[in-house]
């Protein structure tokens, strides 16, 4: 490291249990001053357990925890805490019921007495402008996109006099253009001296923000590198434990006369998206790519019949589902991974089994009874075929690691041998491995002859598709056969090449 | 197509047509505002209603009547706000308002009175009306946030114990003989109005302005909105919580207190059914049930538009046995109105 002075963060020997798992083994972390620190691991590693050591949340077992050289904060002491670290959750830690100005200033609204709500809007919006946030003090919070709600979090994390932020995984919900300005953010911060540790699960990313990153994997620590010195698949090796390349896409070849399964027929939804023509036949994969204002999740939702279009037709197999009923999409011979699948996907205190069979319920028994034995069996194949790692087909979905959970989605998606297969953002926050698995399954699902639509924010996901359909602003512009080059593709999904 | 929109570093949510959030800034601000005043028209509306089927409804003494009949619901009103804002529930509040004054009466009364026999003297009678009230949220909080037991089902199950013991220790009889203190403020008038009026309105006027203008007061809000945001706002969410449930508790004790002074006895069933037209009113009023949203305000009129019905319905003849189908059915279409207009049952 290039630093003789002391680090302004360092986590020593930490190690952290939970009842019979150790979350944190022995493991340390040291951020320089100033630098954006990279910490990456496969869902597991330890991250998460480190954030909330890192701010005061949690207690270590064992070791400690330096702020530039000094000892950390009691736990009990919040404002002390404040002082040091500020942290932008994974999960929002926006009050959607309140205002802006009112978040910006939780527990602090005034110093003593009553709260002039006129000044505190004044104060919210010189913190605004001070971090050049261009969100109406007054709105309520709720309203705001998920970009402008991460904005509030920086701005309210850094008004405690933090010099020190961690982000956990802030791109995860971000699409390229927003993605691209919390990076310019995050630049201009560090130009300003804050030091901050980013954590994602995208690797280009780190190289593209970071300057040094360390590796955690399996509760421990495994390396502390400048990211200049490790190329990708050393970064990727020490991940996973293993030398593991890039997913390969399988060379296949589509049947150009294969019959439709699913197609969509001048579909319009107003704010959405308009005039969408797509046709998927047996045995393809075709991708759906644009920015998060492109409508390729709304045209998507349309498909499996979460949203209902305006006008148009959908089509699958043949038959014409009840727009916006999901059960005759399903009878028609759709299966389908939702966008969130902490919302849609999974219902976190059932077993795998009974998530995974949920849609094929009907098929484990008569007469409206489920047969555990024959569910088990099913779920126990499933969890084989997706290398779902889990104690039993009967622990709850709630306790995997995202990836896994994803699995179980899939596996409910895939579970009736669907001829019409729709998958949104099948791997946003999950592992390297998983998402192989998951993608894997899609291509199993072509080969097997379904027909399928993977939506994605992730270039290297739509490898696997055979040709790729760009939206933007609601339309489709663009439709490139597999083989296409990364820049071709942002730049009509950023509408700079838009013929 | 022309143009190129690469939205520029500085202007984040400057990309046109995010989906599904295209409502603009300003108007929605005012109509923030404006949720509050939402029924009041209602209520307008309602008065001239009366006052068409019945001349004598705009009376100052009517008016003053439909008022006062409303102070013992509005008090739990008030409480049962709080605690849904705070995100919690409790139904428990209309045994309270019965346990608490029989309580409090039966330990100062002879036992001739159907008193405990005790007979402590006559001023401890309110202090300890009150204290058990105070008690008794006190309780619902440790079973609620020390045992982490779900809110429902305590406050449920200490609805059916209070009322219980109530009936237990008072063999079901009613108790009267009560100390004059105890009916004074049931009938006292201050200021040409009665004194139940303006101690309702003072705790909402005390209620509206911590609510509204109080770190402490806000602090409610952000735990009922997202409860590990507010913790990690360094808000001391149990005490806050547990704090809640106790002003609940008095308060629902003072409800009762006043029922008592009105009626002059307290009868084993008093408050006994109440709860649904509390929760009716908060929700009418546009306090959410899963927290962090409404305002005492709305809750008031909550309570007005149920008064007035109620009222409108005396006034108009309907019949007695009738009277409680098509005031539950009122209820039931005022709910439904308040959900579509609040815009959240679209979409």
């Amino acid at each position: 490291m290039p630093e003789s002075t002391t680090p302004a963060v360092e986590a020593r020997s930490v190690t952290k249990r939970f009842g019979p798992t150790t979350a944190l083994d022995d493991a340390g972390i040291v951020i320089g001053e100033g630098e954006t620190h990279a910490l990456v691991g496969r869902n597991g590693a330890g991250k998460s357990t480190l954030v909330s050591i890192l701010t005061g949340l949690q207690r270590p077992d064992e070791g400690e925890v330096l702020f530039a050289g000094t000892p950390a904060p009691a736990i009990a002491d919040r404002d002390g805490w404040r002082r040091q670290v500020a942290c932008v959750y994974q999960k929002s830690t926006i009050i959607p019921t309140l205002t802006v100005a009112e978040n910006l200033f939780l527990n602090r609204q005034a110093a003593h007495g009553p709260i002039n709500w006129r000044s505190l809007r004044a104060r919210a919006r010189d913190l605004l402008d001070q971090y050049g946030v261009d969100v109406d003090a007054g709105r309520l919070a709720g309203d705001l996109d998920v970009e402008q709600r991460q904005l509030l979090e920086i701005a309210r994390a850094l008004s405690f006099g933090a010099r020190f932020i961690i982000l956990d995984e802030p791109t995860a919900r971000l699409d390229g253009p927003a993605i691209q300005r919390l990076f310019d953010r995050m630049r201009a911060l560090r130009s300003q001296g804050v030091t901050m540790m980013f954590i994602s699960h995208h690797l280009e990313e780190v190289y593209e923000v970071c300057q040094s990153v360390t590796v955690f994997r399996d509760a421990r620590h495994i390396l502390t590198s400048a990211v200049g010195e490790l190329p990708h698949d050393e970064l990727v090796a020490a991940m996973t434990g293993e030398a593991a390349a890039g997913y390969q896409a399988r060379p296949r070849t589509a049947d150009a006369k294969a019959k439709v399964v699913l197609s969509a027929e001048k579909l319009s939804l107003a704010g959405r998206y308009q005039d969408v023509d797509l046709t998927v036949r047996a045995g393809e994969i075709v991708g759906l790519a644009g920015s998060g204002s492109s409508g390729k999740i709304g045209l998507a939702e349309t498909l499996v019949g979460l949203q209902a279009a305006d006008s148009g037709q959908v089509t699958i197999n043949g038959d014409r589902p009840r727009p916006g009923d999901v059960t005759s999409a399903l009878r028609a011979g759709l299966g389908f991974v939702p966008e969130d699948r902490h919302k849609e996907g999974f219902i976190p205190l059932l077993s795998i089994a009974e998530n995974a069979t949920l849609p094929i319920a009907h098929k484990l028994g008569r007469l409206g009874a489920v047969s555990p034995a024959l569910r088990r069996a099913r779920a126990e194949r499933m969890i084989e075929d997706l290398a779902i790692k889990t104690t039993g087909p009967s622990q709850p979905v709630g306790d995997l690691s995202g990836g896994n959970a994803q699995k179980v989605v899939m596996a409910r998606a895939l579970a009736d041998d669907p001829t019409a297969l729709v998958v949104i953002n099948p791997t946003s926050g999950v592992d390297v491995r998983a998402k192989q698995a998951l993608l894997g399954a899609v291509e199993d699902a072509a080969e097997r002859g379904a027909g399928a639509v993977l939506v994605s924010d992730e270039l290297d996901d739509l490898r696997i598709c055979d040709r790729v359909v760009v939206m933007f602003h609601g339309r489709v512009v663009k439709e490139v056969p597999r083989g296409w080059a990364d820049a071709e593709l942002v730049a009509v999904m950023e509408g700079v090449d838009a013929r | 197509m022309t143009e190129t929109t690469v939205a520029s570093p500085g202007t984040p949510g400057g990309s046109p047509g995010s989906p599904g959030k295209t409502r603009s800034g300003p108007p929605v601000v005012r109509l923030a505002r404006f949720r509050d005043l939402a029924l009041v028209p209602a209520i307008l509306v309602l008065m001239v209603v009366g006052a068409l089927l019945e001349p004598a409804f705009l009376s100052g003494d009517n008016l003053t009547n439909v008022l006062q009949q409303q102070t013992e619901l509005s008090l739990l009103v008030l409480a049962e706000a709080m605690i849904l804002i705070a995100g919690k529930f409790d139904l428990s509040l209309e045994s309270t308002v019965g346990l608490a004054p029989a309580l409090g009466v039966g330990l100062v009364i002879p036992a001739a009175a159907n008193g405990l026999g005790t007979d402590w003297p006559a001023a401890l009678g309110i202090p300890i009306c009150l204290l058990i009230g105070v008690i008794i949220g006190a309780f619902n909080g440790l079973l609620i946030l020390r045992f982490k037991l779900s809110a429902f089902i305590v406050t449920l199950g200490m609805l059916i114990v209070l009322r219980g013991l109530q009936i237990g220790f008072t063999g079901g009889q009613n108790l009267f003989a009560l100390p004059e203190s105890f009916l004074y403020l049931g009938n006292a008038r201050w200021l040409g109005l009665p004194a139940s009026i303006w101690i309702c309105g003072v705790a909402y006027i005390a209620g509206i302005i911590t609510l509204g203008y109080f770190r402490h007061g806000r602090s409610i809000y952000a735990i009922g909105g997202n409860v590990d945001a507010a913790r990690a706002a360094g808000v001391r969410t149990d005490r806050v919580v547990w704090a809640v449930f106790m002003i609940g508790g008095l308060l629902a004790a003072l409800s009762g207190l006043l029922m008592t002074g009105r009626l002059g006895s307290v009868s084993a069933a008093q408050g006994d059914g109440m709860i649904f037209t509390v929760f009716a009113a908060a929700v009418i009023g546009g306090v959410s049930l899963d927290g962090g949203k409404g305002t005492l305000f709305g809750a008031l009129c909550g309570v007005l538009v149920l008064g007035l019905i109620n009222n409108i319905l005396t006034l108009a003849g309907v019949s007695a046995q009738w009277i409680q189908a098509i005031y539950g059915g009122i209820i039931l279409i005022a709910l439904m109105l308040a959900r579509v207009t609040s815009g959240k049952a679209q979409d």
